[in-house]
């Protein structure tokens, strides 16, 4: 395609495929039961491709036999000479490579003529579907042996292909519309629109499909090595699902293989990246050279020969102990806070614990009438808490002593903030109460008609903002008066984060919100695969938080792209919070995970024998954590 | 009385001097000094955006086919004070008339859907559109926008760069090689968006340098663009504006011919987004005007 030089362009294959949309096509399709050229009755349309429709038909010449064909039809509405003259020259070669070749994974050509405005190849059809369908279907992982089986299948067409005498063939079009899989599971090669007959060292225009194409076929060097990087890009996609075509081109390192889909070996994940290297000598030279790796990482993994696989574990899990723990007589469900050298835990067991912070001794407890699940906070000498007495305490951090209390009409679950002299929490009566904090009278209540306040308020210069049981996220000025709220579709139970201007929190709708703190405008949501009731946590432009679908995922605070997301056995209730250049979360598989935030990359993880709900928090390098296990533990950050 | 002691503090009118003057004598290097001068006394209120574009054919080109949009209101009632803004600047190609519908199409509908999904709520006090997010709404409209473009300008495509300000945030999407900067008031220039262009890939996998993009015969070839194949993504990211800052949306008739040294010192020479606009595009014609020029310049007083 020629173009005014400066001026822009297109890589070529979509200027030519893409004059051509479905919204066109119809009118222009054959109708059901129209016959060409007195011998093809089509039946359906099965494919709709770039120069037109692609038809099952019948084959009339053999009236006492049902003989099917594909009859793919070229129909050429260009006016653009060049453009036309390309279409032509592609369809011609097309079906002349077609009828030199032989190969069970390669579609028969039955026929070539021309009728009117369009050409047709008669072929083989197919009885299957294309890989790109086959993905689209599902969202099931296939099998890391079903993978190598095609991948097996592919390289013997390819070297097949590429042993073409007295030149090679190369395919030039790998990917996985083009690519099906027939009735037996056997892969069969279609749309040889674009394959070369290669001459070394030929320079030629860039062709090819973007997302799957090597970097040097965009220099136009075509080799036998881009046909191994398409595979390989093929491949990628299979096993990550995800699309080439969506992220900017050459990027599959960028997400390797293993980290979105766990289930794949290394060794599997190594053939791969080989065949994507960008230099095409660091490549697979052959197809052959590539089967070759598909088969001795089949027999490293036991895929082939069922030999035992070797487990890929990292970290010991035990290589982590404690540095004290404190037993209580009931589930320790929320978080510590630590404060002049002391750590202070609620617990279901209805006592606040105080322990010092070094050695985890016994320093002193005060009970309630109720279980402690909010997380306490210290002002000045005291420290406040609610319980699901429906009492807010405020108790002498040093003595025990309390101080005064104050009533709500049902359980706090809400851990209390302090802020500009007042303290703020929610409550299960669906207020939002504001306490002085020297009078300790109520200032204001605001209530919600949206049903109990678990989310942990949070204040940021003149505003508070909270969730509730119904949904609706809430900004109040300080004054108790709503500034705006915007909704999610279920509970929002966890607390927020504040960065920059956006407002950070995830509902059980399995959502996490990013919304305009000034103006309530949801700025994207990121979907989790079940809901959360974790609090998310900031670091860089880095927003991380878990989810009840057992997975802690870290996401751009800009864009909600997906950074990685890390694996754990059960649901994560737990909030996340970052120390240096680790995220620490908890899961209810009773394990603290350490993980390397940028990455998301295990560094550790430490075994509790219950479920891990609460926040951890690190102070002076000790990290403190409670678990349903009744204990409180002291680990090295 | 009091206002002679008064008198007594305040330093005297005269001695007020322009920097450069006092710089001759003050320890602080003018840089320094300037920035110093520079930082705000003043809390601009409400926070409001000024606005300036410019546009023009180049020198080597017989017709346009560069598209810009600009929308600019506020609302202000004490309680919640927020600029609110629709920025759009699309490059067109495809050749013979297609170039300029591609783009002409995909601005209009874009901005026409973040006008009825954002602007009209917005002034009748609805603040978000239930259920869904901005980075939501802005792909759907940027889908508009390319359904648009492939029924009216097939075979042709487009660049789309937009920005649209809530507050004090920014919400950009993107398609191809126009771009959006900011510009900090420390006179620091950043580009925030990224080139969907072959060059800009194979230069950041160490293939191809500098120079070699420059002259590569495919510099032009991008690998996403409106009008064309199905799927893409545009890039959607939200910022924070940068107070008392720019930001600049241009098409490769500015960026691609005039240093970005010399747009930052015009930028912040001019006395307006307007003049800024004008001799960003002067400037460019001056460097021999090869390409379409659009630019957009949205100043930030927070």
């Amino acid at each position: 395609m020629p173009t005014v030089s400066g001026e822009k362009s297109i890589l070529d294959t979509q200027r030519i495929t893409q004059n051509f949309n479905s919204s066109q096509l119809p009118e222009k399709q054959l109708q059901q039961g129209s016959v060409v050229v007195n011998r093809y009755a089509v039946q359906e349309v099965i494919g709709v491709g770039g120069m037109g429709s692609v038809y099952r038909a019948r084959d009339l010449h053999f009236p006492n036999a049902v003989k099917l064909v594909a009859v793919k039809e070229m129909i050429i509405q260009t006016r653009d000479p060049l453009v036309r003259q390309t279409i032509v020259q592609n369809f011609e070669r097309e079906a002349n490579i077609l009828a030199t070749l032989d190969h069970p994974a390669i579609p028969r050509i039955f026929d070539y003529f021309s009728d009117k405005e369009r050409s047709y190849l008669v072929l083989e059809l197919i009885q299957g579907k294309d890989l790109e369908e086959l993905l689209n279907q599902s969202q099931a992982n296939y099998s890391e042996e079903q993978v190598i089986q095609w991948a097996i299948e592919l390289c013997d067409v390819l070297s097949y292909l590429h042993n073409h005498k007295p030149e090679p063939i190369i395919f030039r079009d790998m990917k996985p519309s083009n690519i099906m899989i027939n009735q037996n599971n056997h892969v069969i090669l279609i749309d040889f629109g674009i394959a070369k007959a290669f001459r070394g060292g030929q320079k030629g225009t860039m062709i090819g499909t973007e997302g799957y194409s090597p970097p040097e076929q965009y220099r136009g060097e075509a080799s036998l090595q881009a046909d191994i990087y398409a595979l390989g890009a093929t491949l990628h996609h299979v096993l990550t699902r995800k699309d080439p075509r969506l992220e900017p081109p050459f990027t599959f390192g960028d997400r390797p293989i293993r980290k979105i889909n766990p289930a794949i070996s290394i060794e599997m994940e190594t053939v791969v990246n080989t065949a994507l290297n960008y230099n095409p000598l660091e490549r697979f030279q052959t197809a052959e050279a590539m089967k070759e790796a598909l088969i001795m990482a089949g027999r490293k993994t036991g895929l082939l020969n069922r030999m035992p696989s070797v487990p890929s574990v990292v970290v010991p899990v035990d290589g982590v102990r404690p540095l004290w723990v404190f037993k209580v007589e009931d589930e320790i469900r929320g978080s510590p806070v630590v404060e002049h050298g002391s750590v202070f835990v609620g617990s279901y067991d209805n006592n606040l614990y105080v322990v010092n912070a070094d050695t985890g001794a016994f320093e002193w407890k005060f009970a309630t009438d109720g279980g402690i699940v909010t997380r306490p906070v210290i002002a000045d000498d005291l420290v406040l808490f609610g319980s699901e007495d429906g009492k807010l305490y405020a108790v002498s951090s040093r003595t025990g002593k309390q101080a005064w209390t104050f009533t709500a009409e049902a359980p706090i679950r809400s851990s209390p903030v302090v802020a500009e002299g007042y303290i703020f929490f929610g409550a299960d009566d669906g207020y939002l109460y504001a306490i002085n904090l020297i009078s300790n009278r109520m200032f204001w209540r605001y209530k919600t008609d949206s049903g109990a306040v678990r989310s942990s308020p949070i204040v940021f210069g003149d505003q508070i903002f909270f969730g509730t049981e119904l949904g609706d996220f809430i900004c109040l000025n300080m004054s108790g008066q709503v500034k705006w709220r915007s909704k999610a579709k279920r509970a929002i139970i966890s607390s927020s984060v504040l960065s920059q201007s956006t407002i950070f929190y995830t509902s059980l709708d399995s959502m996490l919100y990013a919304v305009d703190a000034k103006s309530g405008y949801a700025i994207w949501r990121f979907r989790m695969g079940k809901g959360s009731v974790s609090t998310p946590c900031i670091a860089e432009n880095y927003v991380i938080a878990g989810s009840a679908d057992g997975f802690i995922y870290c996401v751009d605070a800009g864009s909600s792209r997906e950074i990685w997301r890390s694996r754990t056995d059960n649901q994560v209730s737990g909030s996340p919070i970052i120390h240096k250049d680790s995220v620490y979360c908890g899961s209810a598989d009773g394990t603290l995970y350490c993980l390397e935030y940028r990455t998301g990359r295990q560094r550790w993880k430490f075994g509790t024998d219950g479920a891990i709900t609460s926040s951890p928090i690190v102070y002076n390098d000790v990290l403190y954590v409670g678990s349903t296990d009744h204990t409180l533990y002291a680990l090295a950050a | 009385m009091l206002n002679s002691i008064r008198n007594l503090f305040r330093p005297k009118k005269s001695e007020h001097m322009p920097a450069s003057v006092a710089v001759s004598t003050a320890p602080i290097p003018e840089v320094e000094l300037a920035e110093l001068n520079d930082k705000p006394k003043v809390k601009i209120n409400p926070p409001q955006l000024v606005v300036g574009t410019a546009q023009s054919v180049g020198i080597q080109r017989d017709h346009n086919e560069d598209t810009l949009f600009a929308l600019n209101a506020i609302l202000a009632d004490g309680n919640t004070d927020l600029p609110f803004g629709i920025f759009i600047v699309a490059d067109g190609m495809g050749g013979h008339l297609n170039g300029e519908i591609a783009s002409g199409t995909a601005a209009k509908t874009l901005g026409e859907y973040l006008v009825t999904h954002f602007y009209l709520p917005f002034m009748t006090g609805q603040p978000h559109s239930e259920g869904e997010s901005i980075h939501e709404v802005m792909e759907n409209g940027v889908r508009e926008a390319h359904r648009s473009v492939v029924n009216d300008a097939p075979g042709g495509g487009t660049t789309l760069t937009a920005a649209m300000v809530i507050g004090d945030q920014v919400t950009v999407s993107h398609v191809g090689d126009t771009r959006a900067y900011f510009m900090f008031q420390d006179g620091r220039m950043e580009v925030i968006t990224q080139d969907h262009s072959l060059v800009r890939r194979l230069q950041d996998l160490g293939q191809i340098d500098e120079k070699e993009a420059s002259i590569h015969p495919q510099r032009n070839v991008l690998y996403r663009a409106l009008g064309q194949s199905e799927p893409f993504r545009p890039d959607i990211k939200t910022h924070t504006m940068p107070g008392f800052g720019y930001m600049l949306l241009c098409s490769d008739g500015l960026w691609g011919t005039v240093p970005e040294d010399e747009i930052s010192e015009i930028v912040s020479s001019a006395p307006s987004p307007a003049m800024a606009c004008y001799k960003l595009v002067e400037a460019a014609n001056a460097a021999g005007g090869p390409d379409n020029i659009s630019a957009v310049l949205v100043q930030y007083l927070s």
